[in-house]
């Protein structure tokens, strides 16, 4: 199965039943396939007529009560920028799948790139959360796209899956669990009398039901700074508890929302720190730098925003320096740096030529930097 | 003292007739709302209301959806399923709900800038796919929110922020527009003409399938002193009553007595398949094989 396609049915067991999306390269199999196989699953699907209407139609859709995902590349994913900030404002869950090509601009539309984990975070306006996935294998395309929605419909905001061409573009055989066989989360709806509803209610803590609308729940949603009843405001102290609130509901719970893979890290001197397709480069250089008896190790986050801060930190005091291999000019790099902050040395093995992180480039930047250099 | 005299004078006695009881569709304590003094925008959120009323659709089975303006602001003071979206998007987020709960009547609320320039997109491909909704289009030929722009419907030669010297742009027939994008009920009211839109609105809302609604409305507060109108009255007289005539009236007049007025009444019914109707029968189709 192709990744792309794994993606797609991934949404599809997670309960995804609304797809609205605009073709763009090289995201559009996800489409084609929810194009497909939506009206046999009693779903919605609908080609709109750009990104900027995908995004919108699928929150709409959303608080319409269904699953709702949309699929992307960078041109497009820059024009989702401000739904995807609505969403994050309304707290209405949705998923948006970037599938990173090279650019700016039009770029090279089939090369691959992690040149969107910047964008992916801060592309749109004003203080907001972001939970980004990276998976790296169909496999996990398939798993992490079921968690994306988990995520999503958890925390009431939009969660993003960002892959590359590669992972994109891949075959791999998989196995499609049984229904019931991975947990499948589902928002929480109000109970209370309708009068009493109000869709950002404190007191349940920093994430209240969402009820859908024509359920009886008559309620009001705006990107305006709104207090608990969702109604607009300008009073100065709810719209700082409503930007601490949309903050704290992420960071609170980082714990749960980060997810590493430690691949020989117990005893490695040498961290890489790899995400998607350029940790599957990382572990075949780890593998040969171990035959070699060079001790590296991977730490390889599946959830790139929220920053996985401890395991980075944790990486920093254990090895002499960490490796980060991106396909762009460096995005994460700087985000490890930050973490690290000096206490060991920390260096980008870098791409933007639409060809993939070598795992020769990964090797040949510890054994030729004096880490541990070949005899 | 004054619970005396509401003793002796109970206030039952000095009711008036209400002839329309607004209060079950307006959001206590939402009110006063933004609009300016003259605005009309609030004698055809009336006229929408009543509109609803006679249609009979429970408050429970109709959503309210905007983008961003001051008609855009309609949703936060109406009691029902309610969205305040981005700039020139509402037609979008509308599409999504729609789909999603097509129990729902889906009115759309939306300004000449706001479905006509930055929606105009949305605008052109919703008339198309035949989607059921209204949209309602409150035109007052001018960006109110941001204080006075020229908009696509800011009729040559006229003053605003960005037209200091007289606007040199062509204008957008609204109606027109949405004939020609395929909207199968297209229609046009004032908010001079509060009674006729009412009906305008209520036929609208019956009707299965896109339908638009261009409402002409004056902006006094800005499109009406630059311009050099002296009164909200006034704008009200020139832009609305004399700059329109009904359809009905139309057929009696000469074409250079019709010259430079804007047609009022439902100018456009056509029968097109609605969307989900389509989309219901192709899952069927599907699901059989």
């Amino acid at each position: 199965m192709q990744g792309n396609e794994a993606c797609a049915e991934g949404a599809f067991y997670a309960g995804c039943r609304f797809f609205a999306g605009y073709p763009i390269t090289p995201s559009t199999e996800v489409m084609e396939i929810a194009a497909a196989r939506l009206p046999k699953l009693g779903g919605v699907f609908i080609q709109m007529e750009d990104e900027i209407a995908s995004i919108s139609a699928i929150i709409g859709g959303s608080l319409g009560g269904m699953k709702s995902m949309t699929a992307t590349s960078g041109p497009g994913f820059s024009l989702m920028q401000e739904g995807l900030g609505f969403a994050c404002m309304t707290e209405v869950p949705c998923v948006i799948v970037n599938v990173m090509r090279s650019g700016p601009s039009t770029g090279s539309p089939t090369g691959p790139s992690q040149s969107d984990v910047m964008q992916a975070k801060w592309g749109t306006h004003g203080d907001h959360p972001a939970i980004v996935l990276t998976p790296s294998s169909v496999q996990e395309l398939f798993y992490e796209t079921v968690r994306a929605f988990n995520l999503s419909e958890q925390y009431r905001m939009p969660v993003i899956i960002l892959y590359d061409e590669i992972v994109g573009h891949m075959r791999e055989a998989i196995t499609l669990p049984a229904p019931g066989e991975v947990e499948v989360i589902n928002r929480i709806k109000p109970d209370c009398p309708p009068n009493e509803y109000k869709p950002y209610d404190k007191k349940y803590g920093d994430i209240a039901p969402l009820a859908a609308y024509g359920e009886g729940y008559r309620f009001h949603v705006t990107g305006l700074y709104h207090g608990e009843d969702g109604f607009p405001t300008n009073n100065t102290k709810l719209i700082e508890e409503t930007a601490q609130r949309l903050i704290r509901k992420v960071d609170n719970n980082r714990d749960k929302i980060c997810k590493n893979e430690e691949f020989y890290l117990d005893d490695a001197e040498i961290g890489v720190f790899a995400y998607g397709l350029s940790a599957k480069s990382a572990k075949f250089a780890i593998k040969e730098l171990r035959k070699q008896g060079i001790k590296a190790g991977l730490l390889r986050p599946l959830t790139i925003w929220p920053f996985p801060e401890k395991a980075v930190e944790e990486l920093s005091k254990q090895v002499r320096a960490i490796i980060v291999p991106e396909m762009n000019l460096g995005q994460i790099v700087h985000e490890v740096e930050r973490v690290a902050r000096g206490r060991c040395e920390v260096k980008g093995v870098l791409r933007a030529d639409t060809e993939p992180i070598k795992p020769a480039q990964i090797i040949e930047s510890i054994t030729g930097n004096g880490f541990f250099p070949s005899s | 003292m004054s619970s005396q005299t509401e003793e002796t004078k109970p206030l039952a006695k000095k009711k008036k007739k209400v002839p329309f009881d607004y209060s079950p569709y307006i959001r206590g304590g939402k009110l006063p709302h933004i609009w300016c003094p003259g605005c009309g925008h609030g004698i055809v959120l009336k006229s929408l209301l009543r509109a609803i009323q006679t249609t009979g659709f429970p408050q429970d089975d109709i959503a309210v959806i905007s983008g961003i303006g001051c008609s855009s602001r309609t949703p936060g003071y109406v009691d029902f399923n309610t969205l305040h979206t981005l700039h020139g998007r509402a037609i979008a987020y509308a599409t999504g709900v729609k789909l999603a709960k097509p129990k729902l009547k889906v009115i759309v609320t939306t300004g000449d800038g706001d479905a006509l320039a930055i929606g105009g997109n949305h605008f052109i491909h919703a008339c198309r796919r035949n989607l059921d909704m209204v949209i309602m289009v409150y035109n007052n030929s001018i960006y109110g929110m941001t204080s006075g722009q020229s908009s696509p419907t800011t009729p040559q030669g006229m003053i605003s922020t960005t037209g200091r010297y007289g606007s040199v742009e062509p204008t957008f027939d609204t109606c027109n527009l949405a004939k020609a994008a395929g909207a199968t009920f297209v229609a046009r009211g004032t908010a001079y003409h509060f009674q006729e839109l009412e009906k305008i609105l209520h036929e609208a809302i019956n009707h299965k399938g896109t339908a638009v609604v261009d409402i002409i409305d004056a902006c006094p507060t800005y499109y009406g002193r630059f311009n050099k109108y002296k009164t909200a009255t006034e704008m009200m007289e020139k832009i609305e009553k004399e700059g329109t005539v009904s359809v009905k009236q139309a057929g009696t007049m000469s074409p250079e007595e019709l010259e430079g007025k804007l047609l009022r009444g439902i100018l456009h019914k056509s029968d097109r398949p609605e969307y989900l109707e389509e989309y219901n029968k192709l899952i069927e189709r599907v699901q059989k094989k």
